[in-house]
């Protein structure tokens, strides 16, 4: 019993995980770069969801949709200012830019916050607390539900944008081929930065589910970045429903490990995740050859 | 028109770094320990930055995961003095050891792409971190003192760490300053310019990276060895911490990417601004950030790249230029 609840317990944090990533793959979906700051806007999030939490009494869920337009504009500014720049000049700017915009954000947050560790388990109601006890070994909390249900829904959202809409359709057209896209009339410019200020918002629906469900501080983002790289990674690259599938198997991966060790959690998906990584680019091909 | 590697200033500079080289070598005889011991911790500077370079400047590989080397060194070297090695004994140990532990890893690393490859390292770093934590030998999370080092006198501790960090400095730069003017160095500054070009030129692209990553590996092992014998005292929250990368970044985004002498200036710029601001904290790390997304933006090839460039200054040559004598001054075309 206890194995399925560990697995139970797995899919629930692997759907967390999942909204992690779902804009970390859909910004590689879209331009082709990795976002070393999602982390950190996640937790950027989180932190103006505290801070009217904080200042109002509101519950969580008021404040994170007060916090929602906020980080649009922040991704849409995000990507007129730095991420456009930083695509047209190579593989490595980007991430390179990214990672001197992750020291930033979390100094600045640690500036303005302090180092504290917060928590905005309290504010979300009964959400946090109530659980069903299937048997006795076997139970079902209600966050983990919700966050599973939100996880689909945002896959199912994002998808049903790509497939049904004019906005999703130059969206994808631009993925496929910046270019082309431009000659039929695409701004691709604006596709981009909507395709940002999308990633942003949902990074920050992945913060206000880590704040909820555990703590957070300024230095949280690069965790959180790498659990939802891996998500991305296992679930393969630019593949939108993988990516959600990669959350589960990691969260799985992280509470199967748990089971072994409690602090063999996080090591269980880092190894999964290496595991990928050969599979998918060791193989045979393997050769030792330093010069010559 | 003369293909021409030396300039009469490139030689002076060459030959008065040289003479520095033998100068710092009497530092310890004249300075104080403590002055002794913020030396050591520029040079433990230098030598990151330049084995960065070597990897995302020549190589085109981004690592966010170097912290791994530093901290296999710097345990490693723990780990054999505890087996009853001499701790300066130890120290060659354990930078051998991490330059052996990257030619497994290499084998896939080498595989994975831009942010795959960044990350991928990084993950690394965290598991070797996550190991040393499940370690009680080598004090888990709390970290762990290289006792072996108290039965030298301090300030001779001092002196001997020091030694050996110009030692491993100048080896290791001088095997990339070497290694870059080689016949296998131009292969690498074309992979640098342009890899898929270099590739159909001939260049083995691959065999070049992974003894990139490998020499980087051997030199941030050495980083980690100097660490723990210029602070005697390591956990793992700090030595594998992501921000060893972040001040490698900077030094040599702001120094100059893909240059011989860019890194070193950016590590004594990151040396003079962490003795400037000592109570630095978050400010000083958001003005670290802050430089280092400017300069990927605005700067890529940073100050130094850009004075090479506007003013055609080589101070130690890696690469050729073409001088055209009928104009009087040199036009530089290759680096």
């Amino acid at each position: 019993m206890t194995i399925v609840n560990a697995l139970l317990q797995g899919v629930f944090l692997g759907a967390f995980y999942a909204v992690l990533a779902c804009g970390l793959s859909l910004m590689f979906g879209v331009m082709r770069i990795i976002n070393l700051a999602h982390g950190d806007l996640a937790v950027l999030g989180a932190y103006i969801a505290f801070v009217v939490v904080d200042r109002t009494g509101a519950s969580a869920l008021v404040a994170f949709i007060v916090a929602l337009p906020v980080m649009v504009v922040f991704g849409y500014v995000l990507q007129l200012t730095v991420l456009e720049r930083s695509l047209k000049a190579g593989l490595l700017t980007p991430l390179l830019a990214t990672f001197g915009l992750s020291i930033v954000i979390q100094n600045l947050l640690q500036i303005v916050f302090s180092p504290d560790v917060h928590s905005l388990g309290g504010s979300a109601g009964s959400l946090t607390t109530s659980s069903w006890q299937v048997t006795g070994g076997l139970s079902v909390s209600a966050l983990g539900v919700v966050v599973l249900v939100v996880a689909v829904l945002v896959f199912s959202a994002l998808q049903l944008f790509l497939s049904n809409t004019r906005a999703g359709w130059r969206m994808r057209a631009t993925a496929e081929d910046a270019d082309a896209a431009e000659l039929v009339g695409i701004d691709s410019r604006g596709v981009y930065a909507r395709a940002t200020a999308l990633a942003v918002a949902i990074a920050a629906l992945g913060g206000l589910f880590l704040a909820i469900r555990s703590v957070f501080d300024p230095v949280s983002g690069p965790t959180q970045l790498i659990f939802a790289f891996e998500a991305v990674v296992i679930g393969g690259m630019g593949s939108l429903w993988g990516t959600l599938l990669g959350g589960i198997a990691l969260g799985v991966a992280q509470t199967l490990g748990a089971q072994v060790h409690p602090q063999f959690s996080v090591m269980a998906g880092h190894l999964l995740f290496l595991a990928v990584l050969v599979v998918r680019f060791g193989g045979a091909r393997f050769s030792l050859r330093f010069a010559r | 028109m003369k293909v021409e590697r030396w300039t009469r200033t490139s030689r002076t500079f060459t030959a008065g770094v040289a003479a520095l080289v033998v100068v710092l070598f009497a530092v310890p005889l004249v300075l104080d320990p403590d002055v002794v011991q913020k030396l050591t911790t520029l040079l433990i500077l230098v030598l990151l930055a330049a084995m960065w370079n070597a990897l995302a400047g020549y190589g085109g590989l981004l690592s966010v995961g170097q912290q791994a080397f530093i901290g296999i060194g710097a345990y490693g070297t723990v780990f054999f003095a505890g087996l009853g090695m001499t701790p300066y004994a130890a120290m060659v140990a354990a930078t051998v050891l991490a330059g052996a532990i990257s030619i497994p890893i290499s084998l896939f690393a080498l595989r994975l792409r831009a942010a795959q490859f960044a990350i991928g390292m990084w993950v690394i770093a965290e598991v070797l971190s996550l190991i040393v934590r499940l370690d009680r030998n080598l004090g888990a999370g709390t970290g762990i003192s290289l006792i072996q080092l108290n039965q030298y006198e301090p300030n001779f501790r001092q002196a001997y760490t020091f030694w050996l960090a110009l030692g491993f400095t100048v080896l290791f730069l001088a095997a990339l300053f070497f290694l870059l003017r080689s016949p296998l160095g131009a292969s690498l500054q074309a992979i640098r310019d342009d890899e898929d070009a270099a590739r159909s030129l001939g260049v083995r692209v691959a065999a070049r990276k992974r003894m990139l990553f490998v020499l980087a590996a051997f030199g941030c092992g050495a980083a980690g060895v100097l660490v723990v014998a210029n602070t005697l005292f390591i956990e793992p929250a700090s030595v594998f911490s992501v921000q060893w990368s972040a001040y490698m970044i900077f030094m040599v985004l702001v120094g100059g990417l893909g240059t011989f002498e860019g890194p070193i200036i950016g590590a004594i710029l990151l040396f003079a601004i962490q003795t400037t601001f000592t109570q630095g904290g978050p400010w000083y790390l958001v003005g670290l950030g802050a430089a280092a997304a400017l300069f990927a933006l605005f700067l890529p090839r940073g100050l130094w790249g850009t004075v090479e460039e506007r003013l055609g200054l080589r101070l130690m040559p890696v690469g050729y230029r073409v001088v055209d004598r009928r104009n009087g001054s040199g036009e530089v075309t290759t680096t």
